[in-house]
């Protein structure tokens, strides 16, 4: 469970000040799926990425299942990071020099896991996106849609909590827009996943349970009626 | 993984390792081909001093003429006689046929010297000898003129060569101890006082001499018992006869030396004390000049100091220049690389990647291009030092030539031609080699990898300030 208590992020451009975070409050049930949407600017990437640990608030505190990460030491964030949370990007982020299966190794380097059992952890999440038969292909040889279902495939591998999904549909057409989506909504299904969505676009933003609009810094979260309807009977229990 | 992922990463930036394999290779090479050219001219001064200097022989100890006497004059019978022909006691037409065994380089040492040098603590030996020239003037006495100094030198005829007065008992020390007998027999201690000689082998075959022939010394015939060769050409004299021979003919000004010497050969206990010797020395000997090869190599000119000089002036400042610019070059592009990389590492460390993994990474990488630089840098240098083989060049080394060039340039008349007789200059000539020793390898592999640890420290320094939000933030 994520809680975030006035959650101020204040950055430093040029000679001034620019307040992106204005005292966020948000709690974030175990396997619960909150979409973010808002206007450019507004402070949607900020929130997803003080939650992910990849930055630190300027004040306020964000805590994860109880551990607090705005107190941590780095390199505590950093496993935490490694451990619990995985990370969808919009323009992928794959290494361009690693094939598909490499990239989603990559992964569980941190978490120390020896060669072997990597590899098949490898292969197991690639066959879970459909990529089984492009193991050895660089990204440069993948649409786009593959790409981030190798991305996808990289966050899931090490069997996260928390995924945390940056317009993971931004760069993609209709078609694989709505492919990608299906294949995170099964996932979040299937795994239970805590999943924190930043989008523009609503259709997609309709797939979570919540949506949260970002505007000037502060947060308005509303219900997503008809999901919230329908994962009411499918959604497995939230792990903590 | 790490490996896959460096092999991987400079394959995708080949072309710049390759630029930085090459600047760093370049600069190694440099080092290299710079160290083993220097090296093969400390080998060929270190073949010169020994060719000029003697084997076994450490220190020479000596003192320079009198200042009166303007350090290079040489007052004997001729000049008298020339001075008497001009003043008119001497009648124009006589017959004039000298033959004399001068000293005129340094001073008679007084006696008791020797055995003040043996008996310093490092000494293990120390022997005497006399350093002379055998100067044969033969001409007619011509009218005298006034303003007429041409004509009455080019009335003379000048024949010298070098004669050495050295100790028959002890040869493994002094002017004899570099030579090698190449036919007949040398001189032995039963020789100290007989009209014995050994003649070098290029004067021997100049003038057609063998063993068994004579050589006028001094005015006195010697037999030739043997003929000697010196290592590397080393100009040696021509002659060598026992010392108190050479001590009975030699003279000085209007003087003998009878029981003088004017060189002494010191033999320290070890390399390790002959600065100690020195100094001993120096202090028993105020007035003395005590030499050692370091000493002779500092008044070595000719082609083979230029070289030494273009080798550790010019040579050595421009490896390390070309060795810094590559340093900066691969520091720069290591971190031109890194600047563009921001999005790559951000992600490995929003996956949960540590710093120092991220710098670990990085500074494989660059040390992968410095072990290339480093090895293609051996290939270089290898082959500099080959080429500075094959071209083989000739490098003359002179002792002494200044000194006897500004003799004969200011000498007067054929006093002066004589003066710079009695001041010969050595000439040895050696070939150039490059050896690369062991030494210089693991140099250049450590300069590889520390060319390859500098310019990842940079990187990965620039990699680990990177944070992840304001990475990924780049290129949203």
């Amino acid at each position: 469970m994520y809680k975030l208590s006035g959650v101020v992020k204040i950055y430093k451009k040029d000679r001034g000040t620019v307040t992106a975070l204005r005292g966020v409050d948000l709690v974030i049930s175990g396997g619960e799926w909150l979409a973010i949407q808002g206007p450019t600017g507004h402070g949607k990437s900020t929130l997803l990425q003080i939650i992910g640990g990849l930055d630190r608030p300027t004040s306020g505190t964000v805590e994860l299942d109880g551990m607090n990460l705005t107190r941590m030491r780095e390199a505590k964030v950093t496993e935490v990071r490694a451990r619990f949370i995985g990370f969808i990007f919009q323009t992928f982020n794959l290494i361009p020099t690693l094939n598909a299966a490499e990239n989603v190794e990559v992964a569980l380097v941190p978490l120390g896991v020896g060669a072997a059992e990597r590899k098949a952890r490898t292969e197991q999440a690639l066959a879970t996106v459909g990529l089984s038969e492009r193991l050895h292909h660089l990204p440069s040889e993948l649409s786009g849609g593959q790409q981030q279902r190798v991305a996808i495939a990289r966050a899931l591998v090490k069997n996260p909590t928390v995924l945390l999904a940056d317009e993971p549909t931004g760069n993609l057409d209709e078609g694989t827009r709505d492919e990608i989506i299906g294949l995170l909504d099964n996932l979040w299904r299937s795994r239970g996943l805590t999943m924190l969505h930043v989008t523009h676009d609503s259709t997609v933003a309709a797939r979570a349970q919540r949506i949260g609009l970002m505007k000037d810094g502060l947060l308005t979260v509303t219900p997503a009626p008809g999901r919230t309807v329908r994962q009411a009977a499918s959604h497995p229990p939230a792990s903590a | 993984m790490f490996f896959t992922y460096l092999r991987r990463e400079l394959r995708r930036r080949m072309r710049q390792a390759i630029f930085i394999s090459l600047g760093l290779a370049l600069g190694i090479g440099l080092v290299i081909t710079v160290t083993a050219a220097s090296n093969g001219v400390k080998n060929s001064q270190a073949n010169v001093l020994h060719a000029l200097y003697g084997v076994g022989t450490d220190l020479t100890v000596t003192q320079p003429p009198p200042q009166d006497s303007g350090g290079q004059k040489t007052t004997f019978g001729f000049r008298q006689q020339i001075k008497a022909a001009k003043q008119g006691q001497i009648a124009a037409g006589t017959k004039i046929n000298i033959n004399d065994l001068v000293n005129g380089r340094y001073a008679p040492l007084a006696s008791g010297v020797l055995a003040t040098v043996a008996r310093q603590h490092d000494v293990t030996s120390a022997i005497g000898g006399l350093t002379l020239s055998d100067v044969t003037v033969t001409g007619t006495v011509p009218a005298v003129t006034t303003g007429g100094g041409g004509s009455f030198k080019s009335a003379f005829t000048t024949n010298s060569f070098s004669a050495a007065g050295v100790d028959t008992v002890r040869t493994s020390l002094g002017p004899l101890s570099a030579a090698k007998l190449t036919s007949g027999t040398g001189l032995t201690a039963a020789d100290a006082n007989s009209d014995h000689a050994v003649v070098d082998s290029g004067y021997a075959t100049q003038n057609k001499l063998s063993a068994g022939s004579t050589i006028d010394v001094g005015g006195t015939n010697f037999t030739i018992t043997g003929i000697v060769s010196a290592p590397q050409g080393g100009n040696p004299p021509d002659v060598y006869i026992p010392l108190a021979k050479a001590q009975s003919l030699g003279k000085n000004g209007t003087s003998g030396l009878t029981g003088q010497v004017n060189t002494i050969y010191v033999s320290a206990a070890s390399a390790a004390d002959i600065a100690a010797v020195q100094q001993e020395i120096a202090v028993a000997l105020p007035s003395a000049t005590v030499t050692d090869q370091n000493d002779l190599a500092s008044e070595v000119t000719g082609s083979l100091s230029s070289a030494s000089s273009l080798a550790n002036n010019l040579g050595k400042w421009l490896a390390v220049a070309v060795l810094i610019a590559a340093f900066g070059l691969a520091s720069l592009l290591t971190m031109a690389a890194v600047t563009r990389r921001v999005r790559e590492f951000g992600t490995l460390k929003a996956l949960g990647w540590r710093s120092r993994r991220i710098i670990g990474q990085v500074m494989g990488e660059s040390i992968a291009i410095g072990i290339i630089g480093g090895a293609v840098g051996v290939g270089l240098g290898y082959g500099g030092a080959a080429l500075i083989d094959k071209l083989a060049p000739k490098l003359t080394a002179t002792v002494g030539s200044s000194n006897a060039a500004s003799v004969a340039g200011t000498g007067q008349g054929a006093g002066g031609a004589l003066r710079a007789l009695t001041n010969t200059a050595h000439t040895v000539s050696v070939t150039l080699t490059a050896p690369v020793t062991v030494t210089v390898i693991f140099t250049a592999v450590v300069l590889g990898v520390a060319g390859g640890l500098i310019a990842g420290s940079l990187g990965g320094w620039r990699a680990a300030r990177l944070r992840p939000a304001a990475a990924l933030a780049k290129v949203e």
